[in-house]
């Protein structure tokens, strides 16, 4: 099949939503939404900006999709087969699996050993840089927009000028006694 | 014929070991030139910004390898501009450490009394004041009572920021736009260049070659400003005296590229690496157990949920820096921030087994993170780092425009360092799980194996020529002319934030330099103050100085 056509970016997407709901899940979109398996409750990666993220060249991704698309789909396939799952929808093999099967096969392709490992690594990376810290975003307006992560999260909202300044800060008072050894500078001796 | 420029002494790098030689050689006399890999970023520049391309990702490396990744700083004023200011002095017993080699690691010559004179000299340019209670953070003040808690002391560390101006935003790892952190671009890079120095950002430092007059000549690459992948264009600056100050993670590989025309170098170039024996612990803490087990609260509301609140680490529990404790059980338990991305991704999710640093659990996580407290082991690891064959260009390969590359150093922790680290582990989770305070797991080593923000030792100073590459003048073993003055030049951890006894290191390494560009003709002399001219430091240094020139 050509590259660009929408069913490949329809197996593109609905693979790296997949992929990222399986780092930081979320709420299905809709009550047939395949790629989200909808273990949480309220948005994750996907709708924190995921897609969005990974798709920008700054993260020297972007370029490597098609082809991360391919292998993570190839490997399903031999998950699947291996553990003889059988599901007739008409979905990427990755966006066929249960969540439990997803965490399962991410936990080998990231774990220690795996020959692809760092690059199932700089994609989870970047699908939880998309929920923790919106870096496809400017901060100022991810939290003014409410973005899903960062509110979850409390990150506190700037001031006007797009700096953040926290007043308040201290308890004010000793809470240990110093190390016996510490001399003037504040090291020990 | 093409002329190539010509300068008396060429520094590479602009952190401590770059920019305080730069200083004092330039304010001695000398002609200076400074190559920076990294963007000049103007105070107006420093953003609170997590988006690609801001000063965060511009001023940041963060280079994977092999068992062992490096975070660094990657613009003018090196790590000064993205550090937190901690800067204890290291502990005596430090000096004494004696490694997987056998004998004492550091040069016979350095031991904590003779290094105190230096440490003065630092302090009074940096500015490097004590902490008071009342400058600690919630997280600091929190870390503190709950050592205190278990029948332990702690201690404010010692910090470079001016509390008046600092607004406690914790935003100091992407530079600090309130100029309340002391970085190097507020004291010895400015007189630096008073004194005529120039510095060059996006000038990456590929090789030295070695010249008939004895002197070198310094190739490098001019790196776009956005996209630090590319280069658009390359130079060559012939010196006298070359200054590495690169960083213990770029030093070694400019060192190992350059083999083919400066001829072998010291087997312990690119060796001994170290991490600091650094390692963090993720807590959630228990709101209601602060109040009621430490009798503490921000208000009525809220006894904690103030993570994001501070300066960096402020408390540190240093009970285990006894010089009686065998090696490697050793290590400094420090409150820290870490912003989002790099602070929380590693995290495991306290309680749930088997790989938890993603999944529905991390995220519940996450989402208490305003109660997330981090603790940083700085302990004493075994020097296992070694750098394979230098990558095409700088470093690293770099994989994003910014930030994200694969560099050549591979670590394989012994059980001595996994002795330390593991010990440290324990002791966080009986401070912290006490009574129910929090519940605490450490980062996993999985992803992209160990993690170290201070990177050190893979081109030592010492005694001994076959485990250290730099004399105790910090000159490259057999390449005269060389010297080496960054965190590479420390010989092993030191249990301490190491930003203190990088800057020591590199100030006592001036008046050795001086004498060499003088034996080259080089009109400089040494005796500079303070970059602020302040004297009281230098008078501690003179007599020493003096000694060791005569």
């Amino acid at each position: 099949m050509p590259t660009g056509t929408p069913d490949t970016e329809r197996v593109e997407t609905l693979t790296l939503e997949a992929f990222a709901d399986t780092i930081l899940p979320g709420a299905k979109r809709t009550p047939d939404d395949p790629s989200i398996a909808g273990r949480s409750h309220d948005a994750g990666s996907v709708e924190a900006g995921a897609l969005e993220l990974l798709r920008t060249p700054a993260t020297g991704l972007a370029s490597g999709l098609p082809e991360f698309v391919d292998m993570l789909n190839g490997h399903a396939e031999r998950y699947a087969g291996e553990h003889g799952l059988e599901d007739g929808r008409d979905l990427p093999p990755f966006v066929r699996l249960s969540f439990e099967d997803r965490t399962a096969l991410v936990r080998a392709l990231t774990s220690p050993g795996h020959p692809e490992k760092e690059f199932w690594v700089m994609l989870a990376l970047f699908c939880n840089m998309a929920f923790d810290s919106a870096a496809h975003m400017s901060t100022p307006t991810a939290l003014a927009e409410g973005h899903p992560g960062l509110t979850a999260m409390g990150f506190a909202a700037p001031d006007t000028d797009g700096l953040l300044r926290f007043k308040e800060y201290s308890y004010g008072r000793a809470t240990a006694r110093l190390h016996p050894d510490t001399t003037d500078s504040g090291s020990l001796a | 014929m093409t002329t190539t420029e010509k300068t008396d002494i060429l520094v590479v790098g602009s952190g401590f070991g770059g920019a305080i030689t730069a200083y004092h050689l330039a304010a001695g006399g000398a002609d200076v030139t400074v190559l920076e890999r990294g963007p000049w970023l103007e105070t107006e520049e420093l953003e609170h910004d997590f988006l690609l391309g801001s000063s965060y990702t511009r001023a940041f490396d963060f280079t994977v390898g092999d068992g062992m990744s490096v975070l660094g700083g990657n613009c003018v004023g090196g790590g000064s501009m993205v550090y937190f200011a901690a800067l204890p002095r290291a502990p005596r017993f430090v000096f004494e450490r004696r490694g997987s080699v056998g004998r004492r690691m550091w040069p016979s010559a350095i031991d904590r009394d003779t290094l105190d004179p230096w440490y003065d000299r630092a302090a009074e340019a940096l500015g490097v004041r004590t902490q008071d209670w009342s400058d600690v953070s919630y997280a600091g003040g929190l870390w503190g009572a709950a050592c205190n808690h278990s029948g332990r002391t702690a201690n404010p560390v010692p910090v470079a920021i001016d509390k008046d101006a600092c607004v406690n935003c914790n935003w100091m790892m992407a530079g600090c736009r309130f100029e309340a952190k002391k970085s190097l671009v507020f004291n010895y890079l400015p007189a630096a260049v008073a004194h005529g120095a120039r510095i060059r950002p996006l000038h990456e430092v590929q090789r030295l070659e070695r010249l008939d007059d004895g002197g070198y000549r310094v190739h490098y690459n001019t790196i776009d400003d956005s996209d630090y992948r590319v280069t658009t264009g390359s130079g060559a600056i012939d010196a006298k005296i070359v200054v590495l100050g690169a960083g213990a993670g770029a030093t070694p590989v400019i060192l190992k590229r350059s083999e083919e025309r400066l001829g072998a170098m010291p087997h312990a170039v690119g060796r001994y690496f170290s991490g600091n024996g650094e390692r963090l612990n993720t807590a959630v803490i228990n709101e209601d157990r602060v109040r009621d087990v430490l009798g503490l609260s921000r208000d009525a509301e809220r006894a904690y949920e103030a993570f994001q609140v501070g300066k960096g680490p402020c408390v540190a529990n240093w009970d285990r820096l006894d010089a009686s404790l065998p090696e490697y059980s050793r290590y400094s338990l420090e409150q820290l921030y870490f912003p989002p991305a790099l602070g929380t991704i590693l995290a495991q999710t306290p309680g749930v087994p088997g790989p938890s640093w993603f999944g529905a659990d991390k995220k519940e996580m996450l989402r208490r993170w305003k109660s997330w407290l981090i603790i940083f082991i700085m302990s004493e690891d075994d020097n296992e780092g070694v750098f394979g064959p230098p990558p095409p260009t700088g470093n690293a390969v770099r994989l994003s425009q910014q930030m994200l590359g694969r560099g050549p150093l591979s670590y394989r922790p012994t059980a001595n360092t996994w002795h330390g680290w593991k010990s440290a582990d324990a002791e966080i989770k009986e401070i912290l799980e006490k009574d129910g305070i929090a519940e605490v797991a450490p980062w996993t080593n999985d992803l992209v194996g160990a993690y170290t923000v201070h990177p050190l030792a893979s081109c030592r100073i010492g005694d001994d020529p076959h485990t250290s590459a730099l004399d105790d003048r910090h000159e490259l073993r057999g390449h005269p002319g060389i010297f080496v003055t960054d965190g590479s030049s420390v010989p092993g951890a030191l249990t301490v934030n190491p930003a203190m006894t990088i800057a020591a290191l590199a100030e006592r390494s001036v008046p050795g330099i001086v004498e060499a560009a003088r034996a080259r003709g080089v009109d400089v002399t040494y005796g500079a103050p303070a970059p602020d001219g302040a004297t009281s430091g230098r008078g501690g240094v003179l007599d020493l100085a003096g000694r060791r020139s005569s």
